[in-house]
């Protein structure tokens, strides 16, 4: 099965997929060099790429301006509070449909993905009525509740996945063991998911993390997260590329972190098992 | 597994989901269908009256809203065809032998973690700005005119950012997918005289569909309702030129306090969300039982 | 302690009807065999006994008690599955002590007891490794150690040796079988293959579209099948029916001979044909010979036999061992 390589194939495979991967890497990368520019290094023409006095003064300047921290915190506060919160409303739901299928099973999933594919404008007036009337708008709980809800369907779709993969029979075996549905759930099915209920929560908190439709919307100063802090600089007061890339990099750093660690289950978790 | 105890325990356990979801899909809907009803204006409460379909027909004859759809359409269709075909050669790419694949790969699949406004602002202002962008320069060192982007083709622009999003998603799928491909097969074919060209129709191709299913139902998802990057580039400018379904609805809520109007523009939303919707189910319905 | 008996039981899976109505009595201390084609309804049998799945009615009693609401942890059965649905995160160790654990015995006596268990089934040195780490043979005895531990009322087989390769499924088949010979427990074993059915069992249940074909000894069901159906099930080569001129003959419907029940001759004999496919093993010659009115029959010839396909040949069968059978299928005396 080795396929034999010339060596000459390898390095210029190689060479034109490192190309392609740095051109598409590049904006990420341009945006993190930039920030530790000047602002008159920022906008010089032509670029330096690298030589140029590396400066930390954007980033203290982002956090005095706009408070970084605070908005850093709304953005955990409200993509783990949400995930959390789903996964404790959707464990139980992901493990009856699993273990305990019913004819119903199946419409049950599809209505409940079908859910998500409801465009968000077409329930934003009145949940921003609701919001404004309940004293929800710009709070955290309340962007909690609506990023809870949305994210529900696609937890359970890959919770249920994950656990589809349990095979019924080692439940089967525990009971027959003597194993109260207690010691089942405690001892037998728990240590088994613990993968999949984890990847589950690192990729729901980085799409919550990064949603913005009901982030912008739903929120001004107090709650606002980062997706909403970051959409304060595109106002065209000046140029200031050096800031907004040291904002941009605060702001996306946590989560490239997070996902270049779970890049491998995201395609499993996000394609909901069909593509492994 | 399944006897009378469990069953009960079962359906206790998938009530709470099905009753939050349930609210949740109903009850702003019922009310966004309630407004749209309505002549309601959020800067003068208390006039609200009913005025029967008078939205929807403004919304409907509304020259912004044809040019919704369309842009709306453009979007989902440009950035599923420059992602899906430039998933496949970038997955055949990263498929081959090569020196340091791993991190390559987390090269790769960064863009899908940036999020949408940091991912609009940066290619706004540091790339395709007509004076001080990369793009620019890149074109006036080259002797060209610098293009302005965002100005002259606004669409375009939102289509390259979302695609720069989302085209790691699609490749690292579809080389997922790729990789799963029994060398067997391949071979079998190879023995049967197939070249390069032809395994790739015969084998690879068939092999790839269902991910690529499963790439076009999940972007459709988040593709239909792409907010935050018109919001901070061209806030659906110039005119209407990229302004798409969703933009177009915040727009009138809450930048023209039109609930009524809005609310009739989010309910055509969600009907043409439906549509495509139907569509979709049927297709993943079928992969996923496969 | 350890007899089972199921009364009219019933099971029905939404409108499909998967077990009609079922009598049986398992006695304390037998081996009873469950065979069948797939989708037999005798896996389903198996875990209505285990309390897996509700029977729709009838009753099931365990010694004599009435089971059929108890909760299958308060059965006191144990279970052997097809995939030995071992816990893959804990050690062997764990997993046999598992159940142990589960009816709170103290740690010294659990210890004591898993040694035993390892002991029986050659695990001793492998009680640290985690499933993944051992090979199917020894997972199967895992999944044995685990079931027998707990000293149940009775052990539940459901096809244990499906996933072995055939040279480890007949050893294990021989271990099973002095497992219960040492145990002296009662053993409810499902399987598809005729030939563990004959190997193993006291009792063999014949099961086919839910209903119970037969019940009887091996030897029983060979010399004396009650219907075509179980004439065709057990015994291989399957017996040869035979229709037409040659039933008439015996005044039935049809006649069932096995391949081992004739003898063939270069000439003469009951029965005229050619010899077409000839499969040696060694210790038997089986013969295909086409006749012209009864289809092609399998004959088994002694070790080594001179036939070549084409060759003309008789064939007598054993007038002894003719089975007869009416127009319903039953056999008739």
């Amino acid at each position: 099965m080795a396929r034999r390589v010339t060596r000459t194939r390898k390095w210029a495979v190689t060479i034109i997929a490192w190309a392609i991967g740095i051109l598409i890497f590049f904006p990420i990368l341009w945006t993190f060099l930039t920030s530790f520019k000047t602002e008159g290094e920022a906008v010089a023409m032509p670029p330096s790429l690298l030589l140029f006095d590396w400066t930390l003064d954007n980033y203290r300047e982002v956090q005095q301006r706009s408070d970084y921290f605070m908005h850093f915190l709304n953005s955990v506060t409200i993509s783990l509070g949400s995930t959390v919160i789903g996964l404790i409303i959707a464990v139980p739901a992901a493990w009856a449909m699993a273990f305990q299928p019913t004819k119903r099973t199946k419409d049950l999933l599809m209505w409940m993905l079908s859910t998500k594919m409801m465009p968000a404008v077409g329930v934003l007036v009145p949940i921003y009525l609701i919001f404004r009337d309940t004293g929800l708008l710009d709070s955290r709980l309340g962007l909690t509740i609506i990023l809870t809800l949305i994210d529900l369907p696609i937890i359970i779709w890959m919770l249920y996945t994950y656990f589809k993969e349990i095979p019924t029979e080692i439940l089967e075996a525990a009971r027959m063991d003597g194993a109260s549905l207690y010691n089942e759930i405690v001892h037998v099915l728990t240590p088994m998911a613990v993968p999949g209920i984890a990847s589950t929560l690192l990729l729901n908190v980085i799409l919550a993390w990064n949603e913005a439709f009901w982030t912008l919307n739903l929120t001004a100063a107090q709650a606002a997260p980062l997706t909403a802090f970051i959409a304060s600089y595109s106002s065209p007061e000046g140029l200031f590329y050096a800031k907004l890339s040291a904002a941009s990099t605060m702001a996306i750093a946590p989560i490239l972190i997070l996902g270049w660690f779970s890049q491998k289950q995201l395609v499993r978790g996000l394609t909901f098992g069909a593509v492994k | 597994m399944s006897t009378y105890h469990s069953r009960a325990a079962g359906r206790l356990m998938v009530a709470p989901s099905v009753v939050l979801l349930f609210l949740w899909m109903i009850v702003p809907l019922g009310l966004t269908i309630y407004f749209s009803f309505l002549h309601y204006n959020l800067l003068m409460p208390g006039t609200e009256t009913w005025t029967g379909f008078l939205n929807y027909s403004y919304f409907l004859t509304d020259p912004a809203f044809f040019t919704a759809i369309v842009n709306t359409l453009l979007i989902v269709v440009g950035v599923l065809i420059i992602t899906i075909v430039g998933g496949i050669l970038l997955a055949l790419l990263l498929d081959q032998p090569m020196f340091g694949q791993g991190i390559l790969r987390i090269l790769v699949i960064s863009p899908f973690f940036v999020m949408p406004t940091v991912a609009a602002l940066v290619w706004k202002n540091m790339f395709m700005n007509p004076v001080s962008g990369l793009l620019a320069f890149l074109q006036k060192s080259m002797g060209f005119q610098p293009h302005d982007w965002l100005a002259s083709t606004p669409l375009l622009a939102i289509i390259i950012i979302v695609a720069w999003q989302w085209l790691p998603f699609a490749t690292l799928i579809l080389l997922t997918a790729l990789q799963s491909l029994d060398e067997e097969q391949r071979e079998a074919a190879e023995m049967d005289g197939a070249g390069p060209v032809y395994r790739f129709i015969y084998i690879v191709m068939p092999h790839l569909g269902r991910a690529v299913t499963v790439v076009i139902l999940i972007q459709t998802i988040f593709l239909l309702s792409v907010f935050a990057e018109i919001l901070v580039t061209t806030n659906g400018g110039p005119g209407t030129d990229s302004t798409n379904l969703a933009y177009l609805v915040y727009a009138q809520a809450l930048l023209q306090y039109d609930v009524g109007g809005a609310s009739a523009g989010g309910i055509v939303a969600v009907i043409l969300a439906n549509i495509v919707a139907i569509f979709l189910m049927r297709m993943i319905g079928k992969t996923l039982e496969a | 302690m350890g007899s089972i008996t199921l009364q009219q039981v019933n099971k029905k899976f939404g409108e499909v009807n998967v077990i009609p109505s079922i009598d049986l009595q398992v006695e304390e201390g037998e081996f009873v065999v469950f065979v069948g084609p797939s989708g037999c309804g005798k896996s389903t049998l198996l875990r209505l006994i285990a309390g897996l799945e509700d029977v729709t009615s009838g009753a099931v009693l365990i010694d004599g008690k009435d089971a059929t609401r108890l909760p299958p942890a308060k059965r006191q059965l144990s279970m052997v599955f097809q995939s030995y649905a071992l816990y893959p995160h804990m050690s062997v160790r764990a997993n046999i002590a598992f159940p142990l654990k589960m009816a709170g015995m103290p740690k010294a006596e659990i210890d004591a007891k898993v040694a035993d268990a390892a002991e029986t089934l050659n695990l001793t040195d492998y009680l640290d490794r985690k499933p993944r780490q051992l090979s199917g043979g020894q997972r199967q005895r895992v999944a044995i150690g685990r079931a027998i531990v707990r000293q149940p009322s009775a052990f539940l087989f459901d096809e244990p040796l499906s996933n072995l390769d055939a040279a480890l499924r007949v050893n294990m088949r021989l271990e099973i079988s002095e497992l219960h010979q040492q145990l002296k427990a009662t053993m409810i074993y499902v399987t598809h293959d005729q030939v563990e059915a004959m190997t193993m069992a006291d009792k063999i249940v014949v099961l086919n579209k839910g209903q119970v074909e037969q019940v009887g000894s091996p030897l029983d069901l060979y010399r004396s099948p009650a219907n075509l159906f179980v004439a065709g099930f057990i015994g291989s080569p399957r017996m040869n029916f035979i229709r037409g001129a040659a039933a008439a003959a015996f005044g039935v419907e049809t006649i069932g001979v096995r391949p081992e029940h004739m003898t063939i001759l270069s000439e003469g004999g009951t029965w005229q044909g050619t010899v077409g496919v000839t499969e040696h093993l060694g210790s038997d010659t089986f013969l295909h010979v086409h006749t012209e009115d009864m289809g092609t029959l399998t004959v088994r010839a002694g070790g080594y036999v001179g036939f070549k396909p084409g060759d003309r040949v008789g064939i007598t069968p054993d007038a002894d061992r003719i089975h007869k059978f009416d127009g319903q299928g039953k056999a008739v005396k």
